[in-house]
Formats: C-alpha cells, structure tokens, sequence
C-alpha cells in the first residue's frame, strides 16, 4: 500500500535515498543538481526503485533523464502519485 | 579498499537447473554456501533430484518453476518465491537455453525467434529484476552462461550463435552499468560439454579442440563457482571460455 504522498513526506524519502549514495546530508537542498551532488544515472535508477516501491509511481528513464534537481524529483513524484 | 563478502543467507537461482551444466552448477554453489533456487520449466523430476543432490550433501535448495522466455512476470515470480524462502537473491546465473538448428536459409521465424528469446531476452528480463536487490545490497553475481558459438562459427546454429554472441555482449555493457555498487556480471563460455545437449554429436567434433575430450558439466560449474565467489570481486565484463583450448 503506498505511503501518503505529501511533499515533505517524498522530500524526506529522497533525501534519505540520496544520502546512501554519497552526498552530504547537508548538500542535500530542494534546488541542489544532481550533477553538484555527484549523483550518476545508477543512483537516479536505483532512487527510481526506491520511489516504486514506496509509493508505487513508476518513474521510466525518460522521467529520469528530465529531472535535473533534487526538487524536479520530489515534484515529479508527487504529481505523478496525485 | 577490496569488495565486501557475500552477505548472510544469499540465495543464487540458476535457471534451467533441472540437468545438465545447470545441474551441476546449483549443486556447486550450494556446495559453497550458497542457498539455491533450482529453476525448471517443466522438468519437475529433474529438478527435484537436483534439490535433493543439495539438501543430502547438507545445503539448502527449492525448485522454483516458471518458463523464462514468457514475458509475464516470471522473473519477478522466481525472484520473489526465493526471497520469501530464503532472503535475498544476490547470484543469478543465466541458464536456461535450447536450441532450433536448421541452415539460415532454411530457418524459420519461429526458430529463430524461440531461441533468441529463450537464450537471450530472457537473460535480460531475468538480469533486470535480479539487479534490484544486488544493488540495495551493494554486491551481487550475474553469471551468464553463453557458449564457444557465438564468438565462433557452428553451421547450422545461426540463431543460438546469435543469442550467445547477443549474451556477452549484454554481459560486457551491464557489467559497466553496476560494478562501482559491488556488483559483477560475467560469462562462461563452454565448448563441447556432455550433456542432453550434446550426445548426438560425433566424435569427430574432438578434431577441433586441443585437448580431444569433451568437457564435463562439473568442469563449467567450477568455474560458474569461482565467478561467484568473493575471489571474483575484481573481474567482472569478462568472459571465461570453458572449451579445451576450442577457442584458443
């Protein structure tokens, strides 16, 4: 069953996700790249997974190739679960 | 900074494990530690004798059931029964093939596309669900078993040579995408084994491998085992010909 879907409560889920692959839990700001915080296409794929799982939005690669900030991800997610 | 170990009650599946190299295979892994999933698509028989060859020499082993080459939801059905059973599946080794041989002139689409989807996408859709709990676990064993045709010529397989050659090639491209989480993804390539698959073919097939006998089944296992191993954390895109000197 997926999780409530508000923002603060997908911002927290990718912040957590991203903080495994390596960034600073500090970095990690709503207008923050991807790029600036290292974060290759393995980790968004695997983010992907995470998403998926959590709340039932399928995010393709196409999606992935488009969101470019850790803000772009948690909209996205959460216009998709809407 | 060296590759961490295999983690507590990892489970390997190997599809098409019900005779054969497959067989020897699930019983080599099981032997190392592993707990192992014994797929079969309808050999039943085959498969539980292979269980049973693991479970009396104290391993742990369940014949799952499905037939990789249906795109419904088998990958995700083999993976997930093994989870509920054992933990999670942090080996997968590509097995499962047949073969349809007829000339390329002769070939028919169906033949064609039987093995290709068989021996090919279904090591693809099998590879894209196994990754999902290797790269949680940060380590992970694909291990794709393809074969000598493919990179060499066989009358008559252009279809099987075509998946196999396709397999490493998959191997080499996916192996890229995920070794920096700890997770590899090889080939074994066997020669002439003694199997199902092979006993209707003539001697004179020795002619072209150097060491004028046919492989056995345990022969590839043994190397299937290395690649699985935590000695094998390094090598990964790469592909370890099984074959007598075939391909030398």
């Amino acid at each position: 069953m997926p999780e409530t879907v508000t923002p603060e409560a997908v911002e927290t889920t990718v912040r957590e996700a991203l903080v495994q692959f390596g960034p600073e839990a500090d970095d990690i700001k709503l207008d923050a790249t991807f790029e600036e915080l290292d974060v290759d296409s393995l980790d968004l794929a695997e983010l992907s997974q995470i998403i998926e799982d959590e709340y039932g939005v399928k995010l393709k690669g196409e999606d992935v190739g488009k969101i470019k900030t850790v803000g772009d991800a948690v909209d996205l997610v959460v216009q998709r679960a809407g | 900074m060296s590759q961490k170990p295999r983690p507590e009650n990892a489970t390997a599946l190997v599809t098409g494990a019900s005779k054969g190299i497959g067989a020897a295979v699930a019983i080599a892994l099981a032997a190392d530690g592993w707990n192992v999933g014994v797929g079969y698509r309808s050999d039943k028989e085959g498969a539980e004798k292979t269980v049973k060859a693991i479970t009396d020499a104290g391993g742990h082993a369940l014949a799952v059931a499905g037939d990789v080459s249906d795109a419904n939801g088998v990958a995700d059905d083999l993976i997930t029964k093994l989870e509920e059973e054992f933990g999670p599946v942090l080996a997968l080794v590509n097995n499962a093939g047949i073969t349809a041989d007829s000339l390329a002139i002769q070939m028919d689409d169906d033949e064609w596309d039987r093995v290709i989807n068989t021996n090919l996408t279904a090591a693809f859709r099998m590879t894209r669900r196994a990754m999902r709990p290797m790269l949680k676990a940060r380590f992970g064993r694909i291990i794709n078993v393809a074969s000598v045709v493919g990179p060499r010529a066989n009358a008559g397989q252009a279809n099987y040579a075509a998946a196999k050659a396709g397999l490493i090639g998959m191997t080499k491209t996916v192996a890229a995408e995920v070794a920096k989480r700890g997770v590899t993804v090889n080939a074994v390539a066997p020669g002439f084994i003694a199997t199902e698959m092979t006993e209707d073919l003539p001697d004179t097939i020795l002619d072209v491998v150097p060491a004028k006998r046919v492989g056995t089944p345990e022969e590839v296992a043994a190397a299937v085992r290395f690649l699985a191993s935590d000695d094998a954390g390094y090598v990964t895109g790469s592909t370890l010909f099984v074959d007598g000197g075939m391909s030398a």
